[in-house]
């Protein structure tokens, strides 16, 4: 975090604890443009003692066939889990380091993962979509085939149902960055065919209600997936943020289900098999059905509930003085897109409404940001989002008391980070 | 029919197809035999289920040396999701959880072990799925599992869930 001194004259709070109009964010904009135009005239002995750095003394290095993040960014990583390390090797995730990340989409490197065998060393030369079962052609298609079929492209999130699992079941908050608590969760832009022209094609049956996905990995994960979501605005997925869908995202081909929880978003995919039925596969059985506070379970909870986390600042970070920062933070909703996100910059007392940093894409991870005046007094920063349907992310213990106390999955509680007085960032339950 | 009408004709069907289809129609036909077992699952009601059957003696040896390092001793213990229940480490074990036996065999055959998926025989998977239902009390020690009898194994958390799919759809529960 980097802070400055420099503020508008008269600083317009919109609520407690600090926090500014979000008005203030083009007014200081304005301001700063204007003094840089008054300082263009530089004394002339300030140019004699600048430094002349030695990389403008020398050529730069040649152009080179696929670039990489700086050198001295390399420790931006994602952070690996590994629930039981050496024993279940394959059973492997990263999350994405959101704290280091201050736009909307995920750089294909970061995107997070969740593996229940592993990433397969896959050939694509060998790799087929099959679609069969409830329709009148059993077809299969290679990836050249699919490559000649209409694309579309969209920005959406990813989010394992399981994110956000230690903020849900730990007694006490764990104190990590966004990578191990929230970082289930990345945002692309994905580009490919829709199902529905494939199922068209291979002529589904009015009887085929719901159709299994599998991968072509060691698992042969599999889901069943609703004819209506098919039909509607799932797609199979080829390249990513521009480029072919990395490995361990499903190279060559994914399927991507919009808004819905990613276990569904099935990766690898070579099958899609038309049923009357469900299938209760093993997954929407037992690994991604929830446990009520009564006892019974609920299955078939595909859609995302509406989220929200601040990233800036965010646990594990350290305030570097009293003065003006950003807030900043993502939002999102498998129901549709962001309407409003407020902060509290008091534990919930009072709230003012973030910008939002358009365009506002459904289903995908929106940027909002809040100026604030941080005076180095105690704070409990939140962010609470509400999405185009009305629905308003839960506290914690409202979450809490749906659940069976073991439920780690869809976890969509408000994010408090307390700020310590020596502008320590802590993660807190609240 | 004159050759001018003849190109008429195919231009029409050939228009026909295009807005019967938004695709360029590239899909080669699949035959049966071009499907692995894994493409489909086994449905609660039995189908898809292969000849074979094993009991849950059987199934203990193998699953002494195949499924033990991981889930427990006992199928208790874990750490990795014990499938028996109740245990203190994982709250919905496969076979007291889960609403159909069928997803037992299907998974196992699939998916297990880990290290050396579809590895296992149709009986060996008949056997390892007994062995964890009787472990759990659904089935007799003695009683054979097979195409004919899985199906018919009634899970005791069967009637616990609530489908939020049929009830609201695309809102998040």
């Amino acid at each position: 975090m980097t802070n400055s001194s420099v503020l508008p004259p008269q600083p317009d709070f919109a609520a407690g604890g600090g926090l500014l109009s979000r008005r203030m964010l083009l007014r200081g904009a304005a301001a700063g443009s204007a003094a840089g135009f008054a300082n263009l005239a530089m004394p002339e002995r300030a140019r004699a003692e600048a430094e002349i750095p030695e990389w403008v003394r020398v050529a730069g290095a040649r152009a080179r066939g696929y670039g990489m993040p700086a050198e001295q960014e390399a420790d931006v990583q994602r952070a690996i889990i590994e629930p039981f390390g050496e024993l279940a090797q394959a059973f492997s995730f990263s999350g994405t380091p959101h704290h280091r990340l201050r736009g909307t989409i995920t750089p294909s490197g970061l995107h997070f993962e969740v593996h229940h065998g592993g990433r397969p060393d896959l050939d694509p030369a060998r790799h087929r979509l099959m679609i069969h079962g409830m329709v009148d052609r059993p077809i299969r298609l290679d990836l050249d085939a699919l490559e000649r079929y209409p694309m579309v492209s969209a920005v959406h999130f990813l989010e394992c149902s399981g994110n956000s699992f230690f903020n849900a079941v730990m007694p006490e908050p764990m104190q990590a960055g966004c990578d191990m608590l929230h970082g289930l969760l990345s945002n692309s832009e994905w580009t490919g065919v829709p199902v529905r022209i494939l199922l068209e094609e291979a002529g589904i049956r009015p009887e085929g209600r719901w159709v299994l996905a599998v991968g072509n990995d060691a698992p042969s994960l599999a889901r069943s997936i609703p004819v209506e979501k098919l039909m509607d605005d799932a797609f199979i997925a080829l390249y990513q943020n521009g480029e072919r869908i990395r490995p361990e995202q499903g190279y060559p081909m994914r399927l991507l289900l919009p808004g819905f929880e990613g276990n569904m978003n099935v990766k690898w995919i070579t099958s899609l098999w038309v049923t009357d039925a469900p299938a209760h596969t093993k997954d929407e059985s037992g690994e991604y059905t929830e446990i009520l506070a009564d006892g019974s379970s609920v299955k078939f909870t595909f859609a995302m509930g509406v989220k929200s986390l601040v990233t800036h600042p965010s646990a594990t970070m350290t305030m570097s003085g009293p003065g003006f920062y950003e807030i900043s933070g993502i939002a999102w909703s498998g129901a549709g897109p962001i309407r409003k996100v407020e902060i509290s910059a008091d534990g919930g007392a009072s709230w003012a409404e973030a910008e939002l940093s358009g365009p506002v894409h459904p289903r995908a991870l929106t940027r909002f940001r809040l100026p604030w005046q941080w005076e180095g007094a105690p704070a409990l920063l939140m962010s609470r989002a509400e999405d185009a349907t009305g629905a308003v992310q839960p506290t914690r213990s409202t979450w809490k008391a749906k659940y069976d106390p073991s439920n780690f999955l869809h976890y969509n509680a408000i994010q408090p980070w307390q700020v310590t007085p020596e502008g320590m960032v802590q993660n807190v339950y609240a | 029919m004159s050759m001018r009408s003849l190109i008429a004709t195919a231009l029409v069907v050939s228009l026909a197809d295009l807005a019967a289809a938004e695709g360029p129609g590239l899909g080669a036909p699949l035959a049966a035999d071009e499907i692995p077992f894994y493409a489909t699952y086994v449905m609660p009601d039995g189908r898809g289920l292969p000849a074979g059957s094993g009991t849950a003696a059987e199934g203990a040896g193998i699953y002494a040396a195949k499924c033990a390092l991981c889930h427990g001793a006992t199928g208790v213990e874990g750490p990795v999701m014990p499938p028996v229940g109740p245990n203190d480490v994982w709250a919905k074990p496969a076979g007291r959880y889960w609403p159909y036996a069928t997803t037992i065999f299907d998974y196992v055959r699939r998916a297990m072990p880990l290290d050396e998926p579809k590895s296992l025989s149709d009986a060996e998977a008949y056997a390892l799925t007994a062995f964890i239902l009787s472990r759990n009390g659904v089935i007799g020690e003695g009683d054979a599992m097979s195409a004919q009898t899985l199906p018919d194994v009634v899970m005791p958390n069967r009637e616990n869930f609530v489908d939020v799919w049929a009830t609201q759809g695309v809102t998040p529960w």
